[in-house]
């Protein structure tokens, strides 16, 4: 009987002990969906509950109320106008209007603009107009990735003077230089959802988005330059897989069958718009973002002193289309798509 | 009938401590008063010593101290020797083998120099070790089942740390010594080389190895079945069955129409627990070295099914199309 008590209260305890070393997973319930054939585990699983608080950070602001088009272009009337000149006065304080919404609600005009609002001055002003350029390149560049909803300032920054999730070079813990090298991972790393896979994946791989490819594309070793990749390169690239599945809030298979990730003949729609991102994102960084380097003040830069970078969740904040898909381009056209 | 399933042992025979046989020359003595402890009692043999340590044991011991030692000490260096990061960020942490730049040449010490020391002492520990198994059960006019069995695990160590990596000539290819590390290289390495689970002797060994846990619950449970039986006296039952062995081979007959003996079933259990790390061990060595994409090895042999093309809209590598973007 003592035996049997003693029993039970151990089962108990193992019971207590299970449930809370699996309490940092996301509990149940959640939902499976499947996209693709069936039984081949083609799913994905997502919680209600993520997905309510997702939904709730992803409204829309409203559009600004529609201006006149008429009238001489803005670079006309006010000056230093270099990159939305061909605007009219209306339109240009409309758009000027969204973007303090957009990116600077609290600090307002202030933020950008000095006293006199034609001054380059502000290093905030530089950084802006590049980003405005930016946002219209994409826009008009990048349609296999984008389109058809687009990009604003606002799929970034979200109210936020810096982006949410940006990424700087990441140099890692300080080690003593003769012991303990933690050789690029082995730290819990939010970028690439706490593995110990490689802590930034993007220096490497969204500058060289080539290099993401490791698997082998022939059946026996060393008949292609594709074999003989080591295992530090597949590391690397699942890191950056991981960040793409945490950042967009989806599994593997929402782009691979996983049976063979390589192949492309097995993969959903989703890979090539990713394929298309990855590019689009290494084109970012190395024309706009890369050399904004020497515009910003020390406290912007990251540790090794490079400015801030994009990566898939930038824009996408854990969700698989940002902003859900709705287009806020479409009512910011002449502002924001390619100028004609 | 929670006495005929508890995992805890029901029965504590304790009589004097036993010390023993005599032991020929050549051995140490055995060390230590041996003692009883109530709990272990409850999930084994409640006595505990005398110990032998012997050459091998000691060697082993020390090796692998080092090695522990080793791994230890750069987990520490790695959080700046700060004992309470060990201890959050332990499963983290990790020793990794050198980059692929060296090759099989002795790299710096900071870049996989300390893995190579460590990864020595490992393996001269678990040799030593192995060489005590063996030499204990000579010593003790046993057969050397349990020193070929855990051969069988060596081999498949050895596969992962030295053989391989040699054949690929690289130490980069071996696993790094770290607890999430070594689960991430795992999922890695079947990625690099396009899905290990295609790779034959990868599901032979998974045969094996979820084999080993059915044969043992199935061979545990007719055992505790028979309990009541005499059952537990499964030597003398192999040539004296009695009702226990023909009740439970009954049993097996009913449910599913044949019947292990008790001679046979520790036979399976041998070789089923052996081959586990056989099969895969052979798995490993072959992956890179002769097949570099199991998936299309697979595709090649027609052992990988073709499902329904479920999106004929996309066909092509993006990278091949005219003017795509680098």
């Amino acid at each position: 009987m003592n035996t049997n008590s003693f029993t039970r209260k151990l089962m108990g305890a193992l019971a207590l002990g299970t449930s809370l070393f699996v309490a940092a997973c996301e509990l149940p319930p959640q939902e499976s969906e499947q996209n693709g054939y069936r039984g081949t585990g083609m799913d994905q699983i997502r919680s209600p509950e993520r997905q309510a608080k997702l939904a709730a950070a992803n409204e829309i602001p409203e559009a600004q109320p529609e201006a006149p088009k008429d009238g001489p272009p803005v670079s006309q009337i006010y000056q230093n106008v270099k990159v939305l000149g061909h605007l009219s006065e209306g339109e240009f304080l409309r758009i000027m209007t969204a973007i303090t919404e957009w990116v600077m609600p609290e600090q307002g005009c202030g933020g950008c603009h000095s006293d006199n609002l034609a001054d380059d001055s502000m290093y905030t002003k530089v950084v802006a107009r590049r980003m405005l350029q930016m946002t219209q390149d994409i826009n008009a560049k990048w349609a296999n990735h984008v389109a058809p909803a687009g990009v604003t300032c606002y799929t970034c920054h979200r109210g936020q003077q810096v982006p949410q999730y940006v990424w700087f070079q990441d140099p890692g813990p300080m080690t003593p230089a003769y012991m303990g090298n933690r050789n690029g991972q082995n730290a819990p790393a939010e970028s690439v959802a706490f593995a110990t896979l490689p802590y930034d994946p993007f220096s490497s791989l969204l500058k060289n988005p080539e290099k993401i490819r490791v698997q082998s594309t022939v059946t026996l070793p060393n008949q292609l330059a594709s074999a003989g990749k080591p295992i530090q390169d597949a590391e690397m690239t699942y890191a950056l897989m991981t960040h793409m599945s945490k950042g967009l809030g989806v599994n593997c298979t929402y782009c691979h069958n996983s049976r063979a990730f390589g192949s492309w003949e097995q993969s959903p729609p989703q890979r090539t718009t990713a394929w298309y991102g990855l590019r689009m994102v290494a084109d970012l960084n190395h024309t706009y973002l890369d050399p904004l380097k020497p515009v910003y003040p020390d406290n912007r830069l990251g540790p090794t002193g490079d400015a801030a970078k994009a990566n898939c969740a930038t824009c996408h904040q854990g969700v698989n289309k940002p902003l859900y898909g709705v287009s806020m381009l479409k009512d910011y056209l002449t502002e924001l798509s390619a100028k004609k | 009938m929670i006495e005929y399933q508890t995992i805890f042992t029901q029965v504590q025979a304790r009589g004097h401590a036993h010390d023993g046989i005599a032991m020929d020359r050549g051995t140490w003595p055995r060390e230590g008063k041996p003692f009883f402890n109530h709990w272990l009692g409850v999930i084994g043999n409640a006595q505990i010593g005398p110990f032998y340590l012997g050459t091998l044991g000691l060697a082993s011991l020390v090796s692998g101290g080092l090695a522990f030692f080793i791994i230890g000490m750069n987990y520490l260096a790695s959080v700046n020797w700060n004992p309470i990061q060990m201890v959050r960020q332990l499963f983290w942490l990790s020793l990794d083998p050198p980059a692929p730049k060296y090759g099989l040449s002795f790299p710096p010490l900071n870049e996989g120099g300390w893995w190579m020391i460590a990864s020595f002492f490992l393996l001269l520990s678990v040799m030593l070790w192995w060489g005590r198994t063996y030499w204990r059960a000579r010593a003790l006019g046993l057969g050397t089942h349990v020193a070929w069995a855990f051969a069988s695990a060596i081999w498949l160590f050895l596969v992962l740390g030295l053989i391989r990596p040699i054949l690929m000539g690289s130490w980069s290819e071996a696993v790094p010594y770290g607890i999430f590390s070594h689960l991430d290289w795992t999922a890695a390495f079947s990625i690099r080389y396009g899905n290990l689970f295609y790779n034959p002797f990868h599901a032979l060994s998974i045969v094996f190895l979820y084999g080993s846990t059915l044969l043992f619950a199935m061979h545990g449970a007719t055992i505790l079945a028979v309990h009541r039986f005499g059952g537990e006296r499964e030597i003398e039952q192999i040539t004296d069955r009695g009702t226990a062995s023909e009740r439970a081979a009954l049993f097996w007959r009913w449910t599913m129409g044949f019947n292990a003996t008790m001679e046979s079933i520790h036979r399976w259990a041998w070789w089923f627990a052996v081959l586990t790390t056989l099969t895969g061990g052979i798995g490993i060595l072959l992956t890179g070295t002769a097949v570099d994409n199991w998936y299309l090895w697979a595709v090649k042999h027609g052992v990988a099914p073709q499902y329904p093309d479920y999106w004929p809209s996309v066909t092509v590598d993006p990278s091949s199309l005219p003017g795509a973007p680098k």
